[in-house]
Order: C-alpha cells, then sequence, then structure tokens
C-alpha cells in the first residue's frame, strides 16, 4: 500500500487515478502522458521490464477500449499495472517502443486483433492473422464462433443449410 | 494367400489391369511427415513400435511432399497454415489421398473461432475422415485400412 501511494505521488497528476486490488497496484492515466509515465517508471522506479501490453473491449460501454501495460521490476520483484482509456471513435495510442523495445510485437498484435493504431510505431502490420485477413478479430461486435452450435432446438434448421441436407 | 493359392503350378495370375494396380498402389502408401497438433503425437504413436504402421506397408514417412502420396492431415488448420496446407498438397505427385485425422482436421472440433479453418475439405479434398480428439492409433489405423479398401477399388478411368 505505502509503495503504491509512493508511486503515484511521485508521478503527481499524470495519473488520474490508483487503484490496488489484492496487492495489485494500477495506476490509471491518460494517453497523453502514457510515455512519461512509463518512462519514469522504469528509469526512477526501475520497472525494466514490460511483461506483457494488452487491450480490453468494453463495447458498448464508453470509452471503449482500456490499454493495459504490465511492468515488472526484477530488481525490486515488484509489478505494476499502467492503464490508459481509449475511446471507441479514436483508436490512436503512442507507441511505448522508445521506453520499452519489445512493445513493437506486442502493440502489432493490439493492432491486428483490437484494431487499434500506435503512432510512431514503425512497421505497424498485422502479426497474428493472415496479410490479407479483413477485420479485427478479438473485437466485442466480432461473434465467437464463425459456425452456428447445433443444439437439438436449432439443429434441423442448421442441417438444411448444409450440403448434405435432405439425404 | 490368396494370390499363392491361385497361383497353383501354372506361374501365372490373372486379374484385371486395375485390380492389380490398386493393390500395389494401396499397400504402398508413403504418407507425408505432417503434424499440426495433439494428434501428431498419435501419428507417431501408430508409426512406432508398439502399434506399428509398418504392418500395412506405410512405415515410411516422407519429409518431401514431392516424395509422399498419403496427406494426414494431423491436429487443427489454423487460418494462417492453410495456404501451407494447399501448398504442400499441390506439390504432392498424383495420384495422392488425403485423411482428416481427427475433429479439427474434419470440422473445426472444438476450435469454432476465427483462427481455424472449419474442416480441412475446405481447402483439400479429404478421402477418409477419423474422429476422435485425439484418435487413437488403432482408429487412425482403422482409417488407413478404409482407404486402402477405398484405393483397391477405384476405377480405371479415375486414374487419367
Amino acid at each position: 500500500m505505502a509503495e503504491s501511494t509512493s508511486l503515484a505521488a511521485a508521478l503527481g497528476d499524470a495519473v488520474t487515478n490508483t487503484v490496488v486490488f489484492r496487492d495489485e497496484v494500477t495506476l490509471l492515466t491518460t494517453r497523453e502522458r502514457l510515455v512519461e509515465v512509463l518512462t519514469h517508471l522504469r528509469d526512477v522506479e526501475r520497472f525494466e521490464m514490460l511483461t506483457d501490453e494488452t487491450c480490453v473491449d468494453f463495447h458498448p460501454g464508453e470509452p471503449r477500449f482500456a490499454l493495459v501495460y504490465q511492468l515488472t521490476s526484477l530488481e525490486r520483484a515488484m509489478r505494476v499495472r499502467v492503464k490508459i482509456m481509449l475511446s471507441g471513435a479514436d483508436r490512436v495510442a503512442p507507441t511505448v517502443m522508445g521506453v520499452y523495445r519489445n512493445a513493437n510485437w506486442l502493440e502489432r498484435e493490439l493492432y491486428d486483433l483490437f484494431g487499434i493504431t500506435f503512432e510512431g510505431h514503425p512497421d505497424l502490420r498485422r502479426i497474428m492473422m493472415p496479410a490479407d485477413y479483413q477485420g479485427h478479430p478479438l473485437l466485442k461486435e466480432v461473434p465467437v464462433t464463425v459456425e452456428e452450435v447445433a443444439f437439438s432446438f436449432n439443429r434441423r434448421r442448421i442441417d438444411d443449410t448444409k450440403i448434405y441436407a435432405g439425404e | 494367400m490368396g494370390i499363392e493359392q491361385k497361383l497353383g503350378d501354372m506361374g501365372v495370375v490373372t486379374m484385371t489391369l486395375e485390380k492389380a494396380v490398386g493393390w500395389a498402389r494401396s499397400n504402398a502408401l508413403w504418407p507425408m511427415l505432417f503434424g499440426l497438433a495433439c494428434c501428431a503425437i498419435e501419428m507417431m504413436s501408430t508409426q512406432a513400435s508398439r502399434y506399428d504402421l509398418s504392418r500395412f506397408g506405410m512405415e515410411l514417412m516422407r519429409a518431401s511432399p514431392r516424395q509422399s502420396d498419403l496427406m494426414i492431415v494431423a491436429g487443427r488448420v489454423s487460418r494462417k497454415m492453410a495456404p501451407v496446407l494447399r501448398n504442400l498438397y499441390d506439390q504432392m505427385p498424383e495420384p495422392k489421398w488425403v485423411i482428416a485425422m481427427g475433429d479439427c482436421a474434419s470440422c473445426g472440433g472444438v476450435f469454432n473461432n476465427y483462427a481455424v479453418v472449419q474442416g480441412v475439405d475446405e481447402i483439400v479434398p479429404v478421402d477418409v475422415y477419423i474422429a476422435g480428439c485425439p484418435p487413437r492409433p488403432e482408429t487412425l489405423i482403422d482409417g488407413i485400412l478404409k482407404l486402402q479398401d477405398k484405393i483397391k477399388k477405384e476405377p480405371l478411368k479415375k486414374w487419367a
């Protein structure tokens, strides 16, 4: 707890909110000050590793996206989570490659699966899906399944759409 | 056995060319070494000493598609793997056959999502589907024997 307050205090108004849940510290910041916050955490607080960078889609909520940065300090044996919120209409975030170089592929993954653009990223293209894939499959409006799952109530209707229908 | 009895003392056996070719082909299938997921573990086990696929004349898993005539699609095929699989299939010389091993290769299995091809028959023509997740080696052997029966019955006009 003391750690979390000291982390937030040193960052001043760059941190808009601090959440501590079961000893996990989450710092909320803004898109504009993200790079500044991460640089501070890396250089001053010695969080030398970006463990993961990921995204949450709160559709149809607004702000729609949360970008989550998981930082680890091997030296202090500590973890901290940094979050920024993005509106569904403006899916742009600054790249943090200048702070953590491994953000390169993590941001490509977020671009591929969530369609978030990272300003300043040198090589923003798909990494998981084929290059000619249309859409971003982890968005909430994309259906979870490709084929409708057959249960007893819809089995007959699904069977009628198959090539073996009527056999 | 059957042939030896027919031979008698004449040293001659009569049969149709169709049957002779089908018999020869079916007993010398060269599967391609192509494992995609957990089904490949069962495929390896099928070739190994306990189940011993070489009893059926197909112990020779080829690492090159140009030397093989049977593709055992062992595992789920991701959308990104699909063009690779088709490419390998196209590189195999005719005649060639495909076994969809397991639920994932047959119909997508539990992976009903954007990343996995819903049945490998979207990409290549499949001769035998083997159910199971993953199928036991006995099941794979049964599927291969079914394919051998199919090859033996293949009519002449299909060769061209």
